[in-house]
């Protein structure tokens, strides 16, 4: 019998440092499948962030460089704009790409650098134990917003997809979420679109994927994947924001 | 034949930048160094080479980090100011063995201070201005020539070190014109990268990265830096000495002020005064063995600089106590006068 479920070549064979429940392994996973699906591996380069995926080097089986905080859009136009050919991608969660590299991301985006973006939302900052981040939720208990994000104080949850589509230089934006099989296969699709317009030289492409966080949420792997259906969709709704 | 050309500081370092190789420049508007941009602007996009006016200090070095990720040839450009803002980059550059090359066309400080010529980013330039323990090589010109002459040394100690590389000038140098000579032969790049990232094609998956969490793992690769940087002392050091042969006073200075001494040592040899100079061409690495060799023969050292005394601390522990160390500043981007310096010299 043929099999049916084979690691993608694009994945390497490390054990992943994720929490239990965590999203991040499922996207890795879904890029991997895309790159070996484009066939496209052997020119791929990564740029890896600050934050809970900053050793993605360690799990994708292609070149990929790490970038400082925030500053992935910033490096991935310095390797594309010297090797056109190559397919680069930035892998940044919400404090990388929302809050200290902001600046970064939308000027990658108005310059119309074509690049593909896999942005992590998992509304919190994960790997320094859960801070609030810009797409925190309105409400939502953090470490550093234990009565929950106050708007008077700490503003609103910051909608990145929508920020990006008043720019003229994106040419596809979208929302989706890896809490079930439906959404990952859509997460899938979206992934694979935004890497097909970079062969295509369409421009930027950006992927915003709601994450489950379990630990920092405070809750059980389970009930996490029912928080994104039930409170996250609200503030984040998914679908195709722009498709050029 | 030799090509003499008349050209502006922060012009010649374009030029020699372009004939050495650099492919990409990545800049942010800032004075005294806006020529270096405009001019790139326009050079390099004749060239078909990589222009980026970037939206910010942070983005052009990250950019930078990014071009040399390939292993290509890249430039920034900036003033004081600037060049803080690029220092969590320069870390990274050292932090993960990368070489570029940073040009700061330095302005008065602190905070916005002001547009004129200063030496107040040593300390920022040779001790390390970001986080963490490293070097980065740094070279002074005092001439338009040596502008042109030293950016093209950057682009080779920077590959061949790995390391990022700054040339430290100031606004007087970058605004200045003077004939220069361009004669240096178009650099190759020749230095083997096994090391870059451009496609795992026929090899194995590369990383480039800082991030080093085993047990042990980042000292280790420290004390390979403190290899590195040792051999970059033995071997890198460069200065000028003007007159030290039978010099009883020897004054030491870097960048602009060692060109106005030069005239202080012609008007004091005339009054018989045995004066000399050493001039720092790599004020990292330092040459101290030289400074310690003549200190003890000499009846002081006079240090003059355009801050509040930076470069005088390396050479007081050049000297080690063998001779006095006697210091002349000008902070805030003034400029000295020969006579002014000639009144300082008892």
């Amino acid at each position: 019998m043929e099999k049916q479920f084979i690691k993608p070549v694009s994945l390497k064979n490390n054990r992943h440092l994720y929490c239990s429940g965590c999203g991040h392994g499922i996207v890795h996973r879904l890029i991997a499948e895309v790159i070996d699906e484009l066939n496209i591996r052997e020119r791929t380069i990564g740029i890896a962030p600050v934050g809970c995926a900053v050793f993605a080097y360690d799990y994708f089986n292609f070149d990929v460089t790490e970038a400082p905080h925030g500053r992935p859009p910033a490096v991935a136009t310095g390797i594309k704009r010297v090797l056109p050919d190559r397919i680069i991608f930035t892998y940044q969660g919400d404090g990388d790409l929302a809050a200290i590299g902001i600046s970064e991301i939308i000027h990658a985006a108005n310059r119309g650098e074509n690049i593909t973006v896999v942005f992590i939302n998992n509304a919190n900052y994960g790997m320094t134990g859960g801070q609030l981040a810009p797409t925190t939720l309105t409400g939502q208990k953090t470490l550093t917003t234990p009565l929950g994000r106050q708007i008077r104080s700490d503003g609103y949850p910051l909608k990145i997809c929508e920020l990006l589509n008043s720019i003229d230089g994106t040419v596809f934006l979208a929302r989706s979420s890896v809490n079930n099989i439906k959404n990952i296969n859509q997460t899938k699709k979206h992934i694979k679109h935004a890497f097909q317009n970079q062969i295509d030289n369409k421009g930027f492409s950006l992927v915003e994927i709601l994450s489950q966080c379990p630990p920092s949420w405070g809750k059980q792997p389970v009930d996490s994947l029912r928080w994104i259906d039930e409170v996250m969709v609200k503030t984040y709704p998914l679908g195709i924001i722009k498709d050029n | 034949m030799k090509n003499r050309v008349l050209m502006q500081g922060n012009t010649a370092i374009c030029e020699s930048a372009i004939m050495s190789g650099c492919i990409a420049y990545y800049g942010y508007p800032i004075t005294p160094q806006n020529e270096i941009s405009a001019h790139m602007s326009k050079r390099m996009r004749e060239l078909n080479r990589v222009f980026i006016q970037a939206e910010s200090e942070i983005a052009a070095i990250n950019m930078v980090l990014g071009t040399s990720v390939t292993g290509t040839r890249v430039m920034t450009s900036s003033s004081s100011p600037g060049i803080s803002l690029k220092q969590e980059g320069i870390s990274y550059l050292c932090g993960c063995e990368l070489p570029a090359v940073i040009v700061n066309i330095m302005r008065g400080g602190p905070g916005l201070g002001n547009i004129s010529g200063s030496q107040g980013d040593y300390f920022q330039s040779t001790k390390g201005g970001g986080h963490g323990d490293y070097k980065m090589i740094v070279m002074s010109p005092d001439s338009v020539q040596e502008m042109y002459d030293l950016t093209a040394d950057t682009f080779e100690l920077a590959d061949k070190y790995r390391n990022p590389v700054m040339l430290l000038a100031d606004g007087y140098l970058g605004q200045i014109m003077e004939p220069v000579i361009v004669d240096k032969p178009v650099m190759k790049n020749s230095f083997e990268k096994n090391w870059v990232l451009d496609g795992c094609k026929n090899r194995a998956p590369r990383k480039i990265r800082s991030l080093l969490m085993n047990d042990g793992e980042l000292e280790q690769f420290n004390w390979h830096l403190n290899d590195k940087y040792n051999k970059i002392r033995q071997t890198e050091v460069r200065y000028e000495s003007v007159n030290i042969e039978d010099a009883e006073i020897v004054i030491v200075a870097f960048g602009i002020v060692a060109r106005i001494c030069r005239d202080v040592i012609l008007k004091l040899r005339a009054k018989g005064i045995k004066i000399g100079m050493i001039r720092p061409v790599t004020l990292w690495p330092f040459p101290e063995k030289i400074i310690g060799e003549i200190a003890g023969k000499l009846k002081y050292i006079s240090v003059i600089e355009m801050n509040l005394g930076q470069m005088v601390e390396d050479v007081r522990l050049a000297v080690n106590g063998k001779c006095p160390v006697e210091f002349f500043g000008k902070p805030g981007g003034a400029i000295f006068t020969v006579d002014e310096i000639i009144s300082k010299i008892k």
